[in-house]
């Protein structure tokens, strides 16, 4: 090749701004933002639902005389869940931790894995048919087969939270990683900035808000994916509890479970609208 | 002959000159071609330029005629293809400290309040922020954005974004300015403001400055010397000393004088824009990125 030509290799840079573009199919950014309450007046109203809904429903199991395993009274239910409440507890701590320890693992590694093939286009088109294929593979599945090779502990569902958490970690990241905001790197470039400073200055704020996205929604798929995986086998968790008392059609205990359930997963997402408030609350 | 042929024959090599210290930017026939989808896109031709210590210089053009492409090949982003840029003596390759550049739009990010983002550069070059926290205020002093620190750029005007940009480029202290259209985006009020405090921040600083524009006006009310450049390519069709007092008032460019200047520089653009079309060799800007 002629060294001239050589050098006309560089194509048409282009100086505009690059809108980011949203090519997830799980993009949720919005509920990263949470929704705030202004004054007395609005937690009064919020009061007086949950009052109207919980009595209403008192009222009518009372009125026709609904036996409690059909459908149990709030009270029925919260006298259980304070009643099995000390029973119940090392349940919820398994499961909890079953949540947590494969969420930290699936979480890291589904971060890293985005933020590095993001970087490497050509290992991207690779992995990402094999990480589609876990996100639409139920990891559920999987577990009794883990359990086959495992044994019935607590390894197999850590191992599945991070199958169903991890990947769709990543695949939030990656979204986030892919707004390039040429001009914002090119503004780097101008201080002399190497690519780890661009990719920790730049890049990594830029996709922020997506990574946080991705670490909701994945905690709420491990939490589903722990629940789940308690039921499968096992003595342990509230998945199981869930199964035990539904086949004694102890119907308010069954209630006072799934509360302790959706604890965990308002909690998750309490966790991430307050992150997301703090680091991403620019995106507007 | 490959399909660069012309623009190779076209090239003569450049005059090899002894660098010369008392430019602080100085270029010499350099050449930019882009490689593009519908062939190689010639953006600028053989293009000089001498800028000396403390020198307020335009470049003024038709549009797509290649002075961005010229300024970004002097900050070292975009190298040129053929010809020297030296600045401050040493030939230009990549980015440099002590070149400031302030781009078409603020470019501030949105995740860094307004004092985040004057301090960025100086983070990037592992600066001990302490050392230059005075520097900064006078400087945000002087471009009246007191108060303004801790706000967002969301919370921000496109005059004042501009402003903190201007802060930015001027937080490392570089001895040589590169400015791109950097008023282009704002409203004409806005505008003429903006460059009325842009020549403040000169006076006091003394800096070297180097301007890219399209509005003519602009280049004359601020400049000690215009550079016009011919459509695409870009190359010298005339440099205009504008000798106009200074300081220069506002009121400046009312007068018969400046427009004087203003009206030839115009006549000297469109002159160009004809004796291309006339050769049949002007190319519409319809395919054109670079402005």
């Amino acid at each position: 090749m002629n060294t001239y030509e050589k050098q006309l290799e560089d194509a048409i840079p282009d100086f505009e701004e690059h809108a980011a573009e949203m090519h997830g199919q799980f993009d949720i950014s919005s509920t990263v933002s949470t929704v705030r309450i202004h004054g007395w007046q609005q937690v009064i109203g919020i009061l007086a639902v949950a009052i109207i809904i919980l009595g209403g429903w008192e009222l009518l199991i009372k009125m026709f005389d609904v036996p409690e395993f059909v459908f149990p009274t709030p009270s029925a239910i919260f006298k259980a869940l304070v009643e099995s409440f000390p029973n119940n507890y090392p349940h919820f701590l398994i499961t909890l931790s079953e949540l947590v320890a494969g969420y930290v693992v699936g979480a890291a590694i589904g971060l890293i894995l985005a933020a590095v093939l993001t970087q490497i286009p050509y290992l991207e088109k690779i992995i990402t048919p094999y990480i589609l294929l876990l996100i639409t593979t139920p990891t559920l599945a999987l577990v009794p087969l883990l359990m086959l090779k495992l044994g019935f502990n607590i390894w197999p569902r850590i191992i599945a939270v991070s199958l169903a958490s991890g990947p769709m970690v990543m695949i939030n990241s990656v979204t986030g990683f892919r707004r390039t905001d040429l001009a914002k790197i090119a503004l780097a470039k101008s201080y002399g900035a190497s690519t780890f400073q661009i990719f920790r200055r730049i890049r990594f704020p830029l996709a922020l808000p997506m990574i946080i996205v991705g670490l909701l929604v994945g905690g709420i798929f491990g939490l589903i994916t722990a629940v789940g995986s308690d039921m499968v086998g096992g003595k342990m968790g509230l998945g199981n509890k869930l199964s035990y008392y539904s086949s004694l059609a102890r119907m308010a205990h069954f209630f006072s479970i799934i509360i302790m359930i959706s604890a965990i997963g308002i909690s998750i997402w309490i966790i991430f609208s307050r992150i997301g408030k703090k680091w991403a609350s620019w995106q507007e | 002959m490959g399909p660069f042929a012309y623009y190779i024959n076209k090239v003569e090599p450049f005059s090899v000159r002894s660098v010369q210290m008392e430019y602080f930017i100085d270029v010499q026939s350099v050449t930019k071609i882009y490689a593009s989808e519908r062939g190689p896109v010639h953006a600028v031709d053989r293009f000089s330029m001498q800028v000396e210590e403390g020198d307020f210089v335009a470049i003024v053009g038709p549009s797509g005629c290649g002075k961005t492409t010229l300024l970004w090949g002097l900050t070292g982003l975009h190298p040129f293809n053929w010809g020297r840029a030296y600045i401050l003596g040493k030939e230009v390759d990549k980015p440099r400290r002590d070149v400031g550049i302030i781009f078409q739009q603020a470019n501030l990010l949105p995740w860094r309040t307004l004092m985040q983002n004057i301090y960025f550069p100086l983070e990037i070059m592992k600066e001990n922020l302490k050392d230059y926290r005075e520097r900064i205020r006078d400087l945000i002093e002087s471009v009246e954005l007191t108060g303004f620190e801790n706000h967002y750029p969301r919370e921000l005007s496109g005059g004042m974004q501009q402003r903190a940009s201007i802060v930015r480029a001027l937080s490392y202290d570089p001895k040589v300015l590169l400015m791109d259209e950097p008023f282009g985006a704002l409203d004409a009020y806005t505008r003429d403001e903006m460059d009325t405090l842009l020549l403040g921040i000169w006076k006091k600083t003394r800096k070297t400055i180097a301007f890219v524009t399209h509005r003519i006006e602009e280049a004359v009310y601020l400049a000690n010397r215009v550079y016009v450049m011919t459509p695409r390519p870009g190359t010298n069709s005339a440099v205009f000393d504008i000798n106009l007092p200074r300081p220069r008032p506002e009121g400046i460019t009312m007068e018969k004088k400046y427009f004087d200047i203003v009206a030839k520089i115009k006549k000297r653009i469109v002159k160009d824009v004809e004796k291309q079309k006339e050769e049949g060799v002007y190319q519409s800007q319809a395919w054109s990125t670079v402005t």
